[in-house]
């Protein structure tokens, strides 16, 4: 591998940076960028590349073309995905023996390959651009745009599109304080949950006297089906790391360490190399570009704890010590990693960081709301046509994410509600579907916005269900220490489970409520303040539906399985056997064109039998 | 010096102080559990909730960790804060109900059923033992295992400790109690010091002296007991009795 030059001074790396930008520029070859995040490996985007290399040897046409492997371009759905640059096509869901088509026809004729391109669901039409995919259309990608971009492994792409030169404006000309007035003036709130003014916190740890300081970079992503921090890290880990250089400097940190999940592999690879690269290259370590700030990162490895994302077990982890929180104050901006003054964001707010450096913090505050400034990134899952990581300016409607970014509810079933905030979150229902998305907002519609989890449920979702699988979620990632969160999160599950299975009783409701309120209040951490969400927020909006469990005893859903029953329609059935080759149980039985009997004594409800259908024969009641 | 007002009472703390131990001070009471003077504060029972800050933006703390600070508004039994905490005891009753400290507890707040399903494990995890065991014995022979529901209290890979001198630290803090000797079972006691090494009791027991509290109950004098050898070995004669016949 090719030795980075060590940067001394400021006007080094300046100088760096713009010949970085004007090698960019002057490249003439077409770049085929794959998106190979864990998500898009996972759909084999590296056979994809295999091959892509495969058909540029056999076809000579090294010269002609490059590929760059980068992180995820946001949009799962349509994984792998290739985006041919600088023309700006947009392949969907490639296959290795794509590859061939593509550098034959795109590279060589310079055509368009219709069969790969994405197909409007609303319209039917082709479009080859990634600015005109809906999906991307209203979306604002301040942040997640750069991903599509650069080689993550490589620092000098990162310099190309004008990577650390808001490092280089900092430590030229701006005072620390400077710094964190203007982080202050953008408004920009952490984006790990709480959204607490990120500016405030850096003064806090800034004021604080102490000559040992720290930084960490919050990456234990939990929430079930959230994934923003994991696509930044491995997509774009110098620019986390930029942030987290020009925080430590605000600040007067001189170490920092990024708290990462173990179960994300390669994004500890990418930042790893990050680290190492930026050492190599000066802008880690001893004197800093010639100037007398020292700044070290460090990586701890997290064991997948969804407790160690609360800032003060997050510290007790990185000590090595059990991940459990401890009474706040002392805050970390007092009295933190070591018992030093230390100050911890979320990968995203670090991201946001060189951003409002370099554009400035009146631009910043010019996106989003009153109270809820830039943009977020929200990983839109469930029941969506367009699954995907989309970023978002504040203030946006619900309806227009589900909608208009994300296409919509598969199978053109009705919307029914959105889950936010992960475990702690709560669901917002189809009436409120024009609430604008920011801090405030959620936080009165009784969720939270969390991490950025979004869960789009249809009607065949059961609200019980869904509080069951929550709680289950939470007594088991409780820390245990506080008796309200560990046994109240506990006792709710069984609660809970009681109502789903038909044992709910009169009452049961109204003591749910009591004891969600205790666990709320009662609790230590904000595991648990925010345990009661799921739950409270459900019976909140879908109080019908817990009732007919309670009283009917019916899932008007379908979902809970000892409330349910199949049958079969006799008029729909057409007796193609279809059911009964699926049913492991044996419990449909009949010939070939007569109607089809199930017996209810053997059935285990696993609807099968309901999914092999084509004549929808089969009901749930 | 601190200022705070409690109950609106106006008072005054020095630094380092939480705010149990000013309303201590001043005689405002506060019950406590997992709370010991010479113990680190836990803060686990949160039975010593108060509420603070003013309409509309209050929240409950635990009183035992929560440190005086200067112009804090402190109540320690608003009906938030009651609620909560007849909340908390009935959690407890219904995990050790045969508690004699937290039945007295239970009456005093008025808690009068428990809705929840009793699972009886004479445990509330509320950690004096852990913390006696480390802070005042320096044994650290026990610690919590596990996180969530599963979380328990034994020793590293639930076998007999090499740490534990056997100093009933921990049994005699205890409010519940589930590590007060069960009896010689390998798999599940806390010291197993019966069925490992000589054993700390006497070898015939005395109502008085034994420290177990409940006679007998640690199996190791019964084991003693010439009766009963002589009756097993009567029984074990007869079946070969029987077998010969």
């Amino acid at each position: 591998m090719r030795k980075i030059k060590k940067i001394k001074t400021i006007k080094d790396l300046e100088q760096s940076i713009h010949s970085q930008i004007q090698a960019r520029k002057s490249e003439k070859k077409p770049v085929l960028t794959v998106s190979a995040g864990t998500c898009g490996q996972a759909r084999g985007s590296l056979k994809v590349i295999k091959s892509l290399e495969k058909a540029i040897k056999e076809q000579n046409l090294e010269d002609k073309v490059k590929i760059k492997v980068t992180g995820c371009h946001g949009f799962c759905e349509a994984e792998p995905n290739i985006i041919v640059q600088p023309i700006n096509i947009f392949y969907q869901k490639v296959q290795p023996k794509d590859a061939k088509d593509i550098t034959s026809e795109t590279i060589i004729n310079n055509k368009v390959i219709d069969q790969l391109l994405f197909t409007d669901l609303a319209t039917g039409k082709k479009i080859s651009s990634e600015n005109n995919i809906p999906f991307y259309k209203k979306q604002r990608r301040i942040i997640l745009g750069d991903n599509a971009l650069i080689d993550p492994t490589d620092i000098n792409d990162y310099l190309s599109i004008g990577g650390y030169r808001s490092l280089a404006k900092v430590l030229g000309s701006i005072t620390p304080e400077k710094i964190i007035e203007s982080i202050k003036q953008s408004g920009l709130r952490g984006r790990g949950g709480a959204g607490f003014p990120t500016g405030y916190k850096w003064e806090f740890a800034r004021k604080t006297k102490g000559d040992t300081k720290y930084i960490i970079c919050n990456a234990d992503e939990g929430d079930p089906g959230a994934y923003m921090d994991r696509s930044l890290l491995e997509g774009n880990p110098h620019r986390v790391l930029e942030g987290m250089i020009i925080g430590a400097f605000a600040i007067g940190a001189g170490e920092g360490y990024i708290y990462v999940r173990d179960e994300y592999p390669l994004a500890v690879e990418h930042i790893s190399l990050a680290i190492s690269k930026a050492e190599e290259m000066g802008l880690l370590g001893k004197n800093i570009l010639g100037t007398d700030f020292d700044f070290e990162v460090h990586i701890v490895k997290g064991a997948g704890a969804f407790v160690c994302g609360e800032e003060t077990a997050l510290i007790a982890s990185v000590e090595g010590r059990v991940g459990e929180p401890r009474q706040r104050p002392p805050f970390p901006a007092v009295k933190g990693l070591w018992g030093k003054p230390t100050n911890i964001n979320n990968v995203e707010t670090w991201a946001n960081i060189p951003l409002i450096i370099e554009k400035g913090a009146e631009w910043f505050s010019r996106i989003g709301t009153n109270g809820s400034k830039g943009t977020k990134i929200f990983s839109l899952v469930g029941k969506i046509n367009n699954t995907g990581l989309v970023e978002v300016p504040m203030g946006i409607t619900l309806r227009e994410i589900i909608f208009d970014i994300g296409g919509g509810i598969p199978g053109g079933k009705d919307f029914k509600a959105v889950q936010t905030g992960g475990p702690s979150g709560g669901c917002i229902p189809k009436e409120m579907l024009d609430l604008p998305v920011d801090y405030e907002s959620l936080t009165k519609a009784g969720s939270i916005m969390g991490s950025g989890g979004m869960i789009v449920m249809d009607e065949n979702t059961c609200m019980v269900d869904v509080a069951k699988f929550f709680l289950n979620f939470l007594r088991d990632e409780s820390c245990g220490k506080c008796i309200s969160c560990r046994e109240g999160t506990q006792r709710m599950w069984e609660i809970v489970t009681d109502i789903a299975e038909g044992k709910g009783k009169k009452g049961d409701l109204e003591f749910l409520e009591a004891l969600a309120k205790a666990t709320r209040d009662a609790s230590m951490c904000g595991l648990g303040q925010t345990a009661a969400n799921p739950v409270l927020s459900t019976i909140r909006h879908f109080r019908d539906e817990y009732e007919a469990h309670i009283t009917d005893k019916k899932c008007p859903a379908g979902v809970c399985k000892e409330l349910i029953q199949y049958s079969i329609i006799a008029e729909n059935c057409t007796g193609c056997l279809a059911c009964l080759k699926v049913c492991s149980q044996e419990a449909i039985s009949g010939e070939l064109k007569k109607v089809h009997v199930l017996d209810q004594s053997k059935c285990i409800k696993c609807g099968a039998c309901y999914e092999a259908c084509n004549f929808d024969a089969i009901k749930i009641e | 010096m601190i200022t705070l007002k409690i109950n609106g009472l106006e008072t005054r703390a020095e630094e380092g102080q939480t705010i149990l131990d000013v309303a201590k001070f001043y005689g405002i009471e506060i019950p406590t559990l997992c709370y010991n003077e010479g113990l680190s504060r836990y803060g686990g029972c949160r039975l010593c909730l108060v509420q603070i800050g003013e309409e509309p933006r209050t929240k409950l703390v635990s009183s035992c960790t929560y440190p005086a600070e200067e112009g804090l508004v402190v109540r320690t039994d608003t009906k938030r804060v009651i609620e909560a905490r007849k909340m908390m005891i009935e959690l407890m009753l219904s995990l050790a109900p045969n508690s004699k400290i937290i039945q007295d507890l239970a009456s005093k707040f008025g808690v009068k059923q428990v809705r929840f399903k009793i699972r009886n494990e004479e445990c509330i995890l509320c950690g004096l033992c852990v913390r006696m065991c480390a802070e005042q014995m320096d044994g650290r022979a026990i610690g919590f295992q596990n996180r969530g529901y599963k979380r328990k209290i034994s020793t590293p890979f639930d076998i007999r400790s090499e740490e534990c001198r056997l100093c009933g630290g921990c049994l005699y803090i205890c409010p519940a109690c589930q590590l007060r000797c069960q009896g010689p079972d390998a798999d599940t006691a806390v010291c197993n010091a019966c069925l490992t090494m000589d054993p700390t009791c006497l070898d015939y027991y005395d109502e008085l002296q034994c420290w177990m509290y409940d006679v007998g109950r640690c199996g190791t004098c019964i084991r003693e007991k010439p009766e009963k050898s002589k009756s097993k070995e009567k029984a074990q004669k007869s079946k070969q009795k029987e077998k010969n016949a």
